[in-house]
C-alpha cells in the first residue's frame, strides 16, 4: 500500500482503485482540539482540488480538499461521535472518507512521505 | 487544508515585552490587535478546563493603559461616557463604554479611581482610536497619559488569589472591580481583582522592565499554566462577555446590547454625555433588536456572521459563536429581533447551508465565579 501526501496536508492510501484520505499530523496540530468533523456522503463525485470535508476545531472552521477526483464509497461515520479521532489518530482511525480513484495519473503529482516530511520542515 | 478564517494586519505587528518569554513557554504566536500574540501552549481546550479549574496566566499587555489627571477629570470624562464617575470611590472599578453621538459603541473599557488619577484599560486593537477621541474632546485642562512602557497581565481561575496573595501580599484583600498598589519583591505594582473569564481573578499592571519576573514567578508555582488567545475566547464567550469588533461596534449600542447597567440611572434623563439622545430613544423603545445567548443542538459551531431564521425570516444575526468546553456543546451570542429573544424561543442558525436548531438561552452560559464584597 503507498501512501502519499499533499501540500495541503492531507494523506491518500492507495490500495487497488481505491483511496483513504485523512489529514496529517502536522495538520491536525495546526488546528487544535477538534470538535466536529463534516464528510462527504457515499456517492458524491469529487474533483481534485475541490471542497470534500469541514473541520471544526475550537478555533475555526477549516475546509479539506479532495486530493484527487473519485466517487465516494464511504465517509468515516466514527468522526460524527469521535471527532477528537482526528487529533488523536490523525493518520490511523481518524481518516475522512474514502473514493475510488477516477484517475490514478493523479497521485503523480503527489509528494512521498520523506518529500512531505521536507516540505513541513520548511514550514 | 486551508484556513477559512485568518486575521488579516495591514502593518508588521510589534512585539510584546515577553515575546521572548512566550516563545520559550511553547506558545503558537498570531498578529492579533497590532501585535504578535500567543494564541495557545498546549492547547486551547486545556488551556480553558485549566483556567475553570485552577490558574492561568494571559497575557493582555496589548490592552491600552491610559489615566487622565486635572482638577475636573471625573466631571470632563462623564461628558464622553454615560455612567457616573464622580461617584466612584478611590480604589473601585467601573466597566464603561465610549460612545459616538449617534449613540454608537467606539470601544468598552474599565476606568478605576486609582486617588491621584482616573485609570482607563481600553482594547487593544482600538487604543489609537480611543486616545484620539479623548484627546479631541477632553477639555484641554486634561492631561490624559498613555501608559505605553507597561505590561498587563491576567491571572485568572478559582486557584488565582492563593497563588498571588504568595507573591504579592494583601492582593487577597481585594474584592471584584476594587483596586489597589501592591509591591512584587520590591517593586510597585497596580492589581486589580476583575478579568474576562467570569472566573475569580486578577489584571497585574506592571512596569515591563520586571514582568518577565513576574511572569517566572507565576509559572513556576504548578497551580498556573500559561494560556492563550484562543482559550481567553472560548472563556470569555461561555462568561456571555461582549468582546469589541465582534458583539460590539460602532453599529451597536448599550440597549440592544444589553449593557444597560453602564448607563448611570441618574443620568438616562439628564444626560450631559455623547450620544445620550440616541441612547434615550432606544431605552424608549427605539431598539429592534438585542444580544442574546443561544444554545445549539449537536456539536458543529456557527461561527461570527452565520444567520438566524425563525420558520423562514431572517431574525438576527451571529456575532460570537464556537464549542463550549465546559458545556460540552455549541453557544453563540447574537442579535435577535426583539419579539424572538424570550428564553427558551426555538431558532435555527443557518451554517453551510444547513439549519441547526437553536434556543434562546439567559446569560451567562457558564456561571460567573467572581470574589464579591460580602459573598
Amino acid at each position: 500500500m503507498a501512501r502519499y501526501f499533499t501540500e495541503e496536508h492531507e494523506w491518500v492510501d492507495v490500495e487497488g482503485d481505491t483511496a483513504t484520505v485523512g489529514i496529517t499530523d502536522y495538520a491536525q496540530e495546526q488546528l487544535g482540539d477538534v470538535v466536529f468533523v463534516e464528510v462527504p456522503q457515499a456517492g458524491a463525485d469529487l474533483t481534485k482540488g475541490g471542497d470534500a470535508a469541514v473541520v471544526e476545531s475550537v478555533k475555526a472552521a477549516s475546509d479539506v480538499y479532495s486530493p484527487i477526483a473519485g466517487t465516494v464509497v464511504e465517509g468515516n461515520a466514527a468522526l460524527e461521535g469521535e471527532p477528537e479521532l482526528v487529533n488523536s489518530s490523525p493518520e490511523a482511525d481518524g481518516w475522512f472518507f474514502k473514493l475510488t480513484i477516477a484517475d490514478k495519473g493523479e497521485l503523480e503529482g503527489l509528494m512521498d512521505a520523506a518529500a512531505y516530511r521536507a516540505f513541513c520542515d520548511d514550514l | 487544508m486551508s484556513k477559512t478564517e485568518t486575521e488579516v494586519e495591514n502593518q508588521a505587528p510589534e512585539k510584546l515585552p515577553l515575546d521572548v518569554w512566550h516563545r520559550a513557554q511553547g506558545g503558537r504566536m498570531v498578529p492579533f490587535a497590532g501585535y504578535e500574540m500567543p494564541i495557545q501552549y498546549e492547547g486551547i481546550k486545556a488551556e480553558h478546563d485549566w483556567t475553570r479549574s485552577s490558574a492561568s496566566l494571559f497575557d493582555v499587555s496589548h490592552m491600552g493603559q491610559l489615566s487622565i489627571t486635572g482638577e475636573n477629570a471625573a466631571l470632563e470624562l462623564e461628558k464622553l461616557l454615560p455612567n457616573g464617575i464622580a461617584n466612584l470611590g478611590e480604589g473601585k472599578m467601573r466597566y464603561s463604554l465610549l460612545l459616538t453621538e449617534a449613540g454608537g459603541i467606539i470601544d468598552d473599557l474599565i476606568v478605576t479611581n486609582t486617588g491621584p488619577h482616573l485609570a482607563l484599560v481600553v482594547n487593544g486593537a482600538c487604543k489609537w482610536e480611543d486616545i484620539a477621541h479623548l484627546r479631541e474632546h477632553l477639555d484641554d485642562s486634561i492631561t490624559l497619559t498613555h501608559f505605553d512602557d507597561f505590561a498587563l497581565l491576567a491571572l485568572q481561575g478559582p486557584k488565582a488569589a492563593e497563588v498571588l496573595e504568595g507573591l504579592v501580599p494583601g492582593v487577597s484583600e481585594l474584592t471584584f472591580m476594587t483596586a489597589g498598589l501592591f509591591k512584587f519583591n520590591d517593586q510597585h505594582v497596580w492589581v486589580s481583582r476583575a478579568g474576562y473569564t467570569g472566573e475569580d481573578g486578577f489584571e497585574i499592571s506592571i512596569h515591563e522592565s520586571h514582568v518577565e519576573d513576574l511572569a517566572n514567578a507565576l509559572v513556576a508555582d504548578e497551580r498556573v499554566k500559561p494560556a492563550g488567545l484562543g482559550a481567553r475566547d472560548s472563556l470569555r464567550l461561555e462568561a456571555a462577555l461582549p468582546l469589541y469588533g465582534h458583539d460590539l461596534s460602532l453599529d451597536t449600542d448599550p440597549v440592544s446590547a444589553g449593557l444597560t447597567f453602564a448607563i448611570a440611572k441618574a443620568r438616562r434623563e439628564t444626560g450631559g454625555y455623547m450620544g445620550h439622545a440616541a441612547t434615550l430613544s432606544r431605552l424608549d423603545g427605539g431598539s429592534t433588536q438585542k444580544r442574546v445567548g443561544l444554545a445549539l443542538d449537536g456539536r458543529l459551531p456557527a461561527r461570527e456572521g452565520a444567520q438566524v431564521f425563525s420558520d423562514n425570516s431572517a431574525v438576527g444575526t451571529v456575532t460570537s459563536g464556537g464549542f463550549s468546553p465546559t458545556l460540552g456543546y455549541p453557544i453563540a451570542m447574537a442579535y435577535i429581533d426583539n419579539e424572538f429573544t424570550t428564553e427558551g424561543t426555538a431558532l435555527e442558525i443557518e451554517v453551510r447551508g444547513k439549519r441547526l436548531p437553536a434556543k434562546v438561552v439567559p446569560f451567562p452560559f457558564v456561571p460567573h465565579k467572581y470574589h464579591r464584597k460580602g459573598a
